[in-house]
């Protein structure tokens, strides 16, 4: 086995890890987490009150 | 009070801020060498104030001052927001704020005098190439260590385009600076001939890759849904893009090369490369603008969604532009021309730099516990001077550059050249003057913001903001 052997076995192990990132990510089993992770941006934040707080 | 339930928002506000001062300082170089191509005698005769070594100071100071305080104080905010926990060391995360405004007043001092490795966009020479290599360190360990803190199951995907750029970032900056130092300020550079401009271009096409593009794809994921109230438009399509471009970055080095010595198979592979870059760079534009879908109205009260909409379009636009421009064709006539520069400032202002002020505009209110900046009106304004400079600046050198590709190029029957150098030179001339003029604007843009963020900050006390609790 040469060089190019090797060259050409990387290459499609590459395109199907490509393939296999597509199936995995369009996977349903994903939606839940998906989904609650692309809600973390919208959270709000919450700031701790103190007593010399100006009202703004 | 418990400092572990709050986040470390201190480090964040001193690179906000630092992100505003360092804009304007990089960029007012940047206006002041724009003018020296139309009059030279701005350089006064004097060593340090010439263009050769002024350029290499705008440069470092818009990408890696403004550009990096960006980058450093939303992956800080970022990395806290979606991971539920404090940032991890306060200290160091300090050491990174003062060490990273060290290397930027050693660059501003350093490269004036001229002291440089002459490698583009990598010219500091070894003492501050090692300060940089420790910061970066540092940074990784902050930021790396808060995400094994987290306390949400997953690692949002904005966090995963910041840790891409920290770690290609520590790789790109060590492998290019090797070199054997002579004294405190000289020394060469490991890598000779043919392998030291590869080695150079690997560095600098993924500095513009993971730096200006990977890191500002993090900003775009967390703040564009941010002020659209809305999430992400496919969070699996942010997937998919994330792992085929930073997949396919890594090997477009070589279309800075075209036509040289380097061997023309490794040429053909990076413009293949970076013709493929083009699916990824448009997924993820596409994938940030349809987050407005349904949210449309927004735009038309909202500057800051503008900004970053027009932002996202440049993006599409310079990500267009650069696998063109990677045809050895195309190349042929591009190269070494104004267009180059056109295609760079399309990228920086139009996306880095809008993107910034975006985020930047949208970031600082919450950081001062005020619901809006200071004048929404002022930010529309500064929205307007940056949308005509920056369109101003790259229309002209994209005429400016065809012109003199053409000319160059063009031979009499006899084989002859048909124009001289300063005849290209002679009709490129009054496209300097709009390139001025449009950076003029840009900058006035800058100090409106800067003025716009003194009002807001200025009697403001910062209050705690309290870690959420895992949902």
């Amino acid at each position: 086995m040469d060089i190019n052997d090797i060259r050409g076995i990387l290459t499609a192990i590459i395109f199907f890890a490509f393939i296999g990132i597509w199936v995995w990510a369009w996977s349903s089993r994903r939606k839940k987490d998906f989904k609650a992770s692309a809600a973390l941006p919208l959270e709000e934040d919450t700031y701790i009150t103190t007593n010399e707080r100006e009202n703004s | 009070m418990d400092t572990a339930a709050s986040y470390n928002d201190k480090v964040v506000r001193q690179f906000s801020i630092m992100v505003v001062i360092w804009g304007i300082v990089g960029m007012l170089v940047g206006v002041l060498i724009a003018a020296q191509l139309i009059w030279p005698q701005l350089n006064f005769d004097l060593p340090f104030l010439t263009y050769s070594r002024l350029r290499p100071l705008h440069t470092n100071a818009v990408i890696f001052a403004f550009g990096g305080s960006a980058l450093f104080a939303t992956s800080y905010y970022v990395v806290q927001r979606t991971c539920h926990v404090r940032l991890a060391f306060d200290k160091l995360a300090a050491f990174t704020f003062w060490g990273w405004q060290v290397v930027i007043l050693l660059a501003a001092i350093t490269l004036p005098l001229g002291i440089t490795q002459s490698k583009e966009y990598a010219e500091l020479e070894w003492p501050i190439d090692l300060l940089i290599a420790v910061i970066w360190v540092a940074y990784a360990i902050v930021f790396f260590t808060t995400i094994a803190k987290r306390r949400v199951k997953h690692i949002y995907v904005a966090n995963w385009f910041y840790g891409a750029f920290i770690i290609t970032i520590a790789v790109l900056h060590i492998f290019n600076n090797l070199a054997i130092p002579v004294t405190l300020t000289k020394s060469y550079s490991l890598y000779t001939g043919v392998v030291d401009g590869m080695m150079q271009w690997w560095y600098g096409h993924n500095a513009v890759g993971f730096f200006l593009t990977a890191g500002f794809l993090g900003m775009m994921y967390y703040f564009v849904p941010k002020q659209a109230g809305r999430p992400v438009y496919s969070y699996r399509l942010s997937v998919v893009h994330f792992w085929s471009l930073i997949a396919i970055y890594m090997w477009a080095g070589p279309h800075h090369l075209h036509y040289t010595s380097l061997p023309d198979w490794a040429q053909t592979l990076g413009m293949v490369f970076s013709i493929i870059l083009l699916a990824p760079s448009w997924g993820g534009m596409i994938n940030g603008i349809m987050t407005l879908s349904g949210a449309w109205h927004k735009l038309r009260s909202d500057p800051i969604l503008k900004f970053m909409i027009v932002a996202l379009s440049f993006y599409g636009m310079s990500t267009f532009e650069g696998p063109m421009m990677s045809i050895k064709t195309v190349n042929a006539l591009s190269h070494y021309t104004n267009w180059t520069i056109g295609h760079v400032h399309s990228g920086a202002l139009g996306w880095v730099a809008m993107m910034t002020i975006g985020s930047i505009y949208s970031l600082l209110p919450r950081l001062y516990n005020r619901d809006a900046m200071y004048s929404t009106k002022l930010i529309d304004v500064h929205f307007w001077t940056s949308t005509i400079g920056v369109v101003l600046y790259a229309v002209s050198m994209w005429i400016a550059g065809v012109t003199e590709g053409l000319m160059w190029r063009a031979v009499n029957s006899d084989g002859t050249l048909t124009y001289s150098f300063v005849e290209s030179l002679k009709a490129v001339e009054p496209y300097h003057y709009f390139r001025l003029l449009g950076g003029l604007i840009f900058f006035t843009g800058m100090i409106i913001m800067a003025y716009n963020v003194w009002k807001t900050v200025s009697d403001k006390k910062p209050v705690p903001v309290a870690v959420l609790d895992p949902a």
